[in-house]
């Protein structure tokens, strides 16, 4: 039974874990927090649902349709309403990105209606195997897999790369990285490509998961993910897989435990986190104050 | 020829006040957006099919005005207000689900105009409130036609729970399917909870089949009670599933595939399927397959149906079409014909006396197997 809930736990964990590091990477570069994270999320499974769903093409170009799609549409997000007010003091670039999530939320229901639809998933994917007491899907186990995969591969990026170098060298002085002829917009451009198509495969996932779409499904996740983010150390990859993966636990865990307590799961997983924040105001694995402000 | 504009502008502005004059307007708190979506919508579709059928009463058009509440309490009540106070709606149809209604019909209650619920089974969406009533029956009845259905006729002893305790229809309908069902000597192994909007339900699931019930009751709305299906046939559960009115959907097969075969739910009594239509409900499945081919009707659809016949025959009797003659004329309501059974209101009471049916899916369909008198 236990081995069951763990498998559970770090299948929801891993996709909290895949949205929060969008916004720990555009709050590590840029301190803005992208409320518009959890759109482009769900703008993503929407992509793979019409592809797959609605056009019959393979999953394989479904699923590259929905991360270009996706990654387009951040892209359009950080030039049209996030560039121009970067000279602009935070809080207008906050405010605007709670506008373009807005924007982007209604904008899906004039475009995809409101009326949620249903993902129909690939048979391979859900034919479960069975080990004992516990019950495995495959996609249960490539979710997890899948994020450990992306999370390495972005690490790679961030330190072993000339824009990842460049990436870090920001998020430290925006305007001596400039002065040293970086193209300061371009890498932030790729910042937020990067971070989309994260996203969009988080949404992916999550559409496989949780077999439906609709307008307003990047709210709730993307709220869970920020608290994952800040939880684990805004601004810290890592931090954000391991803050994703310790709220999806603190969540399974806390039904199984307290099955009396079930309504209450969210209330453990935010109990939690203000006690770690009063602990380490930073976060688990944040860097230090004075770089954070 | 700008002021010739000006005049056409005079003329078409006056054409449009007086032809408002002639219209009696219904609006609706419609529920089109959102978790409730997939019964709004049918509501919607159902209230759309009655208005085109009966479009005149008094001699004048009757309009409606929806209204979407974005399956939410707040909006409902925005909603509800924006109708009365700048449409001035005669009447209102109320959205889906008993939280958005209660919201709704407190704020008809004050206005004084007339709010026709039409799915709301919650007993609180009535309670104390003159001009609210509904078309449905309530939660009471359906718990314990639920209670009943599963330990005299199935036989089931050990029930287990999963319920939404941010829903006042789930918590409501919860507790009378487990007081009853306790009273009939059934066990209540496990009672689990989630909260609406949650996606992910496999540790309340894991723990439910742990514990070795013999049916799951889920007064869940479909949004969730959809994907709670799906998660329990992928932990592989063994045991039933049974919903209440709001799992009622026409593609819940082509959503849920496998894992719904078997699935049973409540209905208030109108499925496509059932064996004995009565003539309202003839006419009702013929005129909707002509209006909508290709798309199964069901409850939801026609209780926004029914909702607006009520409100309909009750305008022709008064023979007025202010809100408080609806009203009035409302609660004297006997025995009109509806497609769920006969409808009859009284001062005492604004809920309908209604029977009710179950539904299970058997080999990939929708199946209306059985009816429970009140």
């Amino acid at each position: 039974m236990f081995v069951q809930h763990f498998i559970n736990a770090l299948g929801l964990g891993a996709l909290y874990g895949l949205i929060a590091i969008g916004y720990t990477m555009v709050y590590g570069i840029l301190r803005l927090i992208n409320f518009a994270h959890g759109d482009i999320f769900m703008l993503g499974a929407y992509f793979v649902f019409f592809a797959t769903i609605q056009y019959k093409l393979p999953w394989g170009l479904g699923v590259a349709i929905a991360i270009v799609g996706a990654t387009a549409c951040g892209l359009l997000v950080d030039r049209i309403a996030y560039r121009p007010l970067r000279g602009a003091p935070r809080i207008s670039a906050l405010i605007s990105a709670i506008g373009v999530s807005f924007f982007l939320e209604n904008l899906a229901v004039v475009i995809f209606t409101g009326m949620p639809r249903a993902v129909v998933q690939p048979p391979w994917l859900m034919k479960p195997v069975i080990l004992g007491e516990v019950r495995l899907i495959p996609l249960g186990l490539m979710v997890p897999v899948i994020a450990f995969v992306l999370v390495s591969g972005l690490l790679w990026v961030v330190y072993k790369t000339k824009p990842g170098l460049a990436m870090r060298s920001i998020s430290h002085d925006i305007e001596t990285t400039r002065l040293l002829g970086v193209s300061v917009d371009k890498i932030i451009a790729l910042t937020f490509a990067l971070g989309s198509a994260l996203a969009a495969l988080a949404g992916i996932m999550w559409a496989l998961r949780y077999p439906r779409v609709e307008p307003f499904m990047g709210v709730f996740p993307g709220f869970k993910a920020f608290i994952a983010a800040v939880f684990g150390g805004i601004g810290s990859i890592p931090g954000a897989m391991v803050g994703g993966v310790i709220l999806g636990f603190v969540e399974i865990m806390s039904v199984a435990f307290f099955p009396k307590l079930s309504g209450y799961k969210d209330a453990f997983a935010f109990v939690l986190l203000i006690v770690i924040l009063l602990i380490k105001p930073t976060g688990l694995m944040g860097e230090r104050m004075e770089e954070k402000i | 020829m700008k002021r010739c504009f000006l005049a056409l502008c005079v003329v078409l502005v006056a054409a449009g006040v007086s032809f408002g004059a002639d219209t009696i307007k219904i609006g609706v708190v419609a529920t089109v957006t959102g978790q409730n979506a997939f019964g709004g919508q049918l509501e919607l579709e159902g209230m759309q099919l009655a208005n085109k059928l009966y479009p005149e009463a008094l001699g004048k058009k009757i309009e409606l005005v929806p209204v979407d509440n974005k399956s939410d309490k707040v909006e409902s009540a925005t909603a509800a207000t924006r109708l009365i106070e700048s449409d001035k709606v005669s009447a209102l149809i109320g959205p889906y689900a008993s939280g958005p209604t209660m919201a709704a019909g407190e704020v008809a209650e004050k206005a004084g105009v007339p709010m026709m619920a039409t799915a709301a089974t919650n007993p609180l969406v009535t309670e104390g409130k003159k001009y609210v009533y509904r078309a449905c029956f309530i939660d009471p009845f359906q718990g314990e036609a639920a209670a009943n259905y599963v330990f005299n006729v199935l036989g089931y002893k050990k029930a287990a729970v999963l319920t939404d305790v941010a829903s006042d229809y789930g918590v409501g309908l919860a507790n009378f399917f487990k007081a009853n069902f306790t009273k009939l000597g059934g066990e209540i192994v496990s009672d689990m909870k989630y909260q609406s909007g949650d996606t992910d339900f496999m540790a309340q699931l894991t723990e439910i089949i742990n514990q070795g019930p013999d049916v799951l009751f889920i007064p869940a709305y479909f949004a969730e009670g959809a994907v709670i299906l799906k998660q329990g046939s992928e932990l592989g559960a063994k045991f039933r599933f049974m919903g209440g009115d709001a799992m009622d959907n026409p593609d819940i097969v082509t959503l849920g595939g496998e894992a719904v075969e078997g699935f049973l739910h409540s209905a208030f009594a109108y499925d496509p399927s059932m064996p004995e239509m009565n003539a309202e409900a003839k006419a009702f499945t013929e005129a909707w397959n002509k209006e909508y081919p290709g798309k199964a009707p069901n409850a939801n659809a026609a209780m926004g149906y029914d909702a607006y016949i009520l409100i309909y025959q009750a305008i022709l009797r008064a023979g007025k079409s202010d809100p408080q003659s609806i009203r009035d004329e409302l609660e004297k309501s006997t025995n009109v014909p509806t497609v769920t059974g006969l409808t009859s209101f009284s001062a005492q009471s604004h809920d309908p006396v209604k029977d009710l049916g179950i539904v299970e899916i058997r080999n990939g369909k929708k199946s209306y197997i059985y009816t429970i008198k009140p």
